[in-house]
């Protein structure tokens, strides 16, 4: 595992039907996005998991600071008008 | 297979050693593959390497029980694979030589899939209909198998400086032992003789072609041609065969007939 440390990681997302998302799976090292798609084919999909891989270098990925939590996320907690809950919906559309 | 298909018996006296080469090859290969184990260079690459030896043991499986199946004497795969003595191993002698370091692990499969990559499609057209259709099944096995240990002979050979070094000393080791691969004898002979399968110039003409434009790319030099005959094919194999079967058959030899 020596030169492990120099190769990127990449983020593994697969499509596991067609009509559906990409859902995050996991990651690989790799030190180019050829062998990460191989290596996220073999580590990912060898019991036929997938239709479709992504793959992105983790280091590219902008991600929210979880320090920042509170401030970003606790404010949404008391405003339950945002949710379409206050509305009389015909029995017809009952399966939004 | 249906009844009413007459695919039983053996197409002639080279129907079975042609067999048996194929599914060798696969098995050895796959034996050598797997030794790489927990020692990749990183854990992708181990379960890459594991992955291609897994779809040569599929291979090996599949040409074993049929070849078993058209001699009709009873052996099954595990006769084949665990009760035949290195001379009735037809392999070339390329998949048994050891793995040596990553660049000659790299170079040796590289050269031996190539290989089964010109190989399973003209099988297709086999006048052994089970045959065709093991070739059908495995060439998808072996573009993928192609694709990543073309991968690695282009970023290694047209890497650094010491990768480049790696993978021309383990061309020149290797590549020598490819004549075999495309070397008439009788059994190539009447192979494409009874359509059972191509001729060794058919292959010899698509792995040049494919080879060469790989190495190219990769910025290696293959070694010019030497009078040099490996004759695993023939039975006759390197001395390295043995300790492959003896670590193989070991386990099935000490328990006959055991069952998990």
């Amino acid at each position: 595992m020596t030169n492990q440390r120099d190769w990127p990681l990449w983020e593994v997302f697969i499509r596991s039907r067609a009509g559906l998302d990409h859902k995050h799976c996991g990651s690989v090292h790799a030190p180019d996005a050829t062998l990460a798609l191989q290596a996220a084919r073999d580590v990912y999909t060898r019991r036929q998991e997938g239709v479709s891989i992504w793959v992105v270098r983790a280091d590219q990925i902008v991600a929210s600071d979880p320090a920042d939590k509170a401030a970003l996320f606790d404010p949404m907690a008391d405003k339950i008008y945002r949710h379409p809950t206050f509305y009389a919906l015909p029995d017809e559309v009952n399966h939004l | 297979m249906s009844g009413d298909l007459v695919d039983t018996g053996l197409l002639g006296p080279a129907h079975l050693p042609y067999l048996l080469r194929l599914a060798d090859g696969s098995l050895i290969l796959a034996q050598r593959l797997l030794e790489w184990c927990g020692h990749g260079p990183v854990l992708e690459q181990d379960i890459a390497f594991a992955n291609i030896a897994l779809d040569l043991l599929g291979q090996a499986r599949l040409l074993y029980t049929h070849a078993g199946a058209r001699e009709g004497r009873g052996r099954d795969e595990d006769a084949f694979a665990y009760w035949r003595d290195e001379q009735a191993f037809l392999n070339p002698t390329l998949v048994e030589l050891p793995n040596g370091d990553f660049a000659q692990s790299v170079v040796r499969t590289y050269a031996y899939v190539a290989y089964q990559h010109g190989l399973w499609p003209a099988l297709q057209t086999s006048t052994d209909p089970a045959l065709a259709a093991i070739a059908a099944k495995s060439h998808k096995e072996t573009s993928y198998h192609v694709e990543h240990l073309e991968g690695w002979m282009i970023r290694l050979g047209d890497g650094t400086a010491e990768s480049h070094t790696r993978m021309q000393r383990a061309l020149d080791l290797v590549w020598p032992y490819t004549t075999e691969l495309f070397t008439e004898d009788t059994v190539t002979l009447a192979v494409a003789a009874d359509g059972l399968g191509p001729t060794t110039a058919h292959l010899a003409e698509q792995w040049t072609g494919a080879t060469q434009a790989v190495l190219a790319t990769a910025t290696l030099q293959a070694p010019p041609p030497s009078p040099f005959r490996s004759t695993g094919q023939q039975g006759r194999h390197s001395d390295h065969l043995g300790y492959v079967l003896l670590e193989m058959q070991a386990l099935t030899r000490a328990h006959p007939g055991a069952r998990w």
